[in-house]
């Protein structure tokens, strides 16, 4: 287990159940009641340190090494999944995930931003930074869903799109601007889950919704917190400041009612038990199905819209 | 100090106003070719250089005034005004810097939003304004496009708008990112009742608002040699370590990509708009 800077007391802990745990093998003193005494602690200081993380320490819980990636929940949440790949014009982005597959055994599509486990599998992914094909293939996707009459499920999990060369040559913006449009207007149920960075239009582009729904350590923001730091207070090193001051975690964005549910996590965030994460998933997106198959497809479009018309904050007099 | 400069009597001094700022002198410089001119000919010119044509920025009602014909003029979403429900604060608060921009340029946010004519074709325009918080996108720039939409729709008129933004206002965090959905919501229900959108990227278009409303136009127009893009060029510069292309990001080279159907002169501009809205609205050839 890999352990983040404000989880070490947790990590000395679990150091040092761990050298009992090797110790109780070479001796035959028992020492089990220690050891459970130790992991009653280890639990009672992660609730306790969970309990009150600011800002800055989600955000890194959600671009935890180990936190588990769209496929990762794919393979668990869904049956008969296929993969689709390419855009038709230009290439296949890997850092983008579609296909479509069986939820609870009926048929659905899904789109995910796909980050790498290892250093070679980052490089091919690029980091979860999706290029214009990527977001064209998603898009390609979205109208064969709608084709088909195949609810949407997304899952958000990148730092951007990606800032390079070739992407602007190719159109970024009009790539993202074009799936906005589209998905507004899009004749199937669409739920979105965060599941770990939501980096700004690179999120978005996959993310426009009926139900909105984050894991309880995933971030979702307009800039990285990096980003906005390094801009507003011209230094990237006030990235915690600018992490608080955006109000990017789960909790303060329901408050805000921009997000519609918080999914659980399990002690200690996602990675410390996928099994529990993944379960917790696909009961919410079971609720969430659910309870948009009762409504037809045009009410679904309006409320969509009529949830799009209603964002943002300003007076009038 | 150079010896010339010791010399000079103190109110001599050259104002050292920096690039891009528009001033308010009898007399001005052209950023691009640096020739003296007359303050009221630019104007007259609508802020491009009659020299080298360049150019410079322009403000969002000045913009409007020479788009539309004098009468009839309404504007919309006036009444609507920023708050800061984050109370957000970075080495300022988002409060204060409203308060100055608002000072600074006699408007309450960075759109502006009028109905009415262009050569005798009655059509909601709306331009951003970029001196307020570079033109940044939020909820009162998404709320005001939005109702120039509205209005589009109920009037069955064409809408135009003229980008120059930054992208995205980082004070209003999430709330701005969702104007992105917001706005491009609307375009898809202009879209869905066949009135025309003309999007006009001036410089510069980038960020949130070059991905979302101003590249969805039926026809997208840019100025000449308009900065329009996704990220900005320095954190491109860091992602792929490499120094730029001469040109990248410009009008001229997003015209090459296949990015904007045309590039067009801003003095030609009412001429191009309106020749091309009436062919889209089955009306006669403007005058």
């Amino acid at each position: 287990m890999n352990f983040l800077e404000f989880e070490q007391p947790i990590a000395e802990l679990e150091a040092k159940i761990e050298e009992l745990r090797y110790v109780g093998n070479d001796k035959e003193i028992n020492i089990n009641e220690e050891i459970s005494r130790l992991q009653k602690r280890s639990r009672e200081l992660t609730e306790s340190i969970f309990s009150s993380l600011s800002a800055w320490q989600i955000s890194q819980v959600a671009r935890h090494p180990q936190r588990p990636y769209t496929k990762d929940y794919i393979d668990r949440i869904f049956t008969d999944f296929n993969e689709l790949h390419g855009d038709r014009n230009f290439s296949d982005d890997p850092a983008i995930i579609c296909g479509i597959a069986r939820f609870d055994n009926k048929p659905v599509a899904v789109i995910g931003h796909q980050k790498g486990r290892d250093t070679k599998e980052r490089i091919y992914r690029n980091y979860g930074m999706p290029k214009p094909e990527g977001y064209r293939k998603a898009l390609r996707i979205m109208s064969f869903a709608e084709r088909f009459g195949l609810p949407l499920l997304t899952f958000i999990d990148t730092p951007g799109a990606y800032p390079g060369i070739g992407a602007e040559e190719r159109g970024q913006s009009e790539a993202i601007a074009k799936n906005l449009m589209v998905m507004s207007d899009l004749k199937i149920p669409i739920i979105s889950t965060v599941i770990g960075e939501g980096g700004s239009g690179g999120a978005l582009a996959i993310g426009l919704c009926d139900r909105l729904l984050m894991l309880e350590y995933s971030i979702y923001s307009v800039i990285s917190p990096e980003g906005c730091a390094s801009i507003l207070w011209k230094s990237a090193d006030k990235a915690e400041e600018a992490a608080e001051a955006m109000g990017i975690t789960s909790t303060r964005l329901k408050d805000l009612k921009l997000v519609d549910e918080i999914i659980p996590e399990p002690l200690g965030g996602a990675h410390r038990d996928v099994k529990a994460m993944t379960e917790n998933i696909r009961t919410a997106l079971a609720l969430e199905l659910k309870a948009l198959s009762g409504c037809g497809i045009d009410e679904i479009v309006l409320r969509r819209k009529e949830k799009m018309r209603n964002y943002g904050c300003f007076r009038e007099d | 100090m150079n010896w010339f400069k010791k010399l000079l009597p103190s109110r001599i001094k050259t104002n050292g106003a920096g690039r891009r700022t528009i001033p308010e002198g009898v007399w001005t410089k052209c950023d691009e070719c640096n020739a003296v001119l007359y303050r009221a000919e630019l104007e007259r010119n609508i802020e491009v250089c009659p020299k080298c044509s360049h150019h410079a920025r322009i403000h969002a009602r000045a913009r409007l005034d020479h788009f539309l014909d004098p009468e009839p003029r309404l504007e919309i979403g006036a009444a609507i005004k920023p708050v800061d429900i984050l109370k957000f604060r970075d080495s300022k608060k988002y409060k204060d810097r409203l308060g100055q921009a608002q000072k600074k340029t006699g408007e309450n946010d960075a759109l502006i939003v009028i109905m009415g004519k262009v050569k005798g074709m009655p059509l909601v325009a709306c331009a951003f304004e970029f001196e307020f918080m570079g033109g940044s996108m939020g909820s009162v720039v998404g709320e005001r496009f939005v109702r120039a939409a509205d209005s589009a729709i109920e009037k069955n008129i064409p809408l135009v708008c003229f980008a120059a933004s930054g992208g995205a206002r980082m004070q209003e965090a999430l709330f701005s990112l969702m104007q992105m959905a917001k706005t491009s919501s609307a375009l898809a229900t202009l879209r869905s009742k066949g009135i025309p959108y003309i999007s006009v990227l001036t410089d510069p278009t980038m960020g949130g608002v070059s991905a979302s409303l101003a590249t969805l136009g039926d026809i997208n127009i840019a100025e000449p040699n308009a900065l329009i893009g996704f990220a900005g060029s320095r954190v491109i510069e860091q992602t792929v370590r490499e120094t730029l292309p001469d040109g990248f990001q410009r009008s001229e080279f997003l015209l090459e990509h296949g990015a904007i159907d045309m590039i067009v002169d801003r003095r030609e501009m009412r001429d191009r708009i309106s020749s091309l809205l009436s062919i889209m609205m089955h009306q006669p050839a403007p005058i």
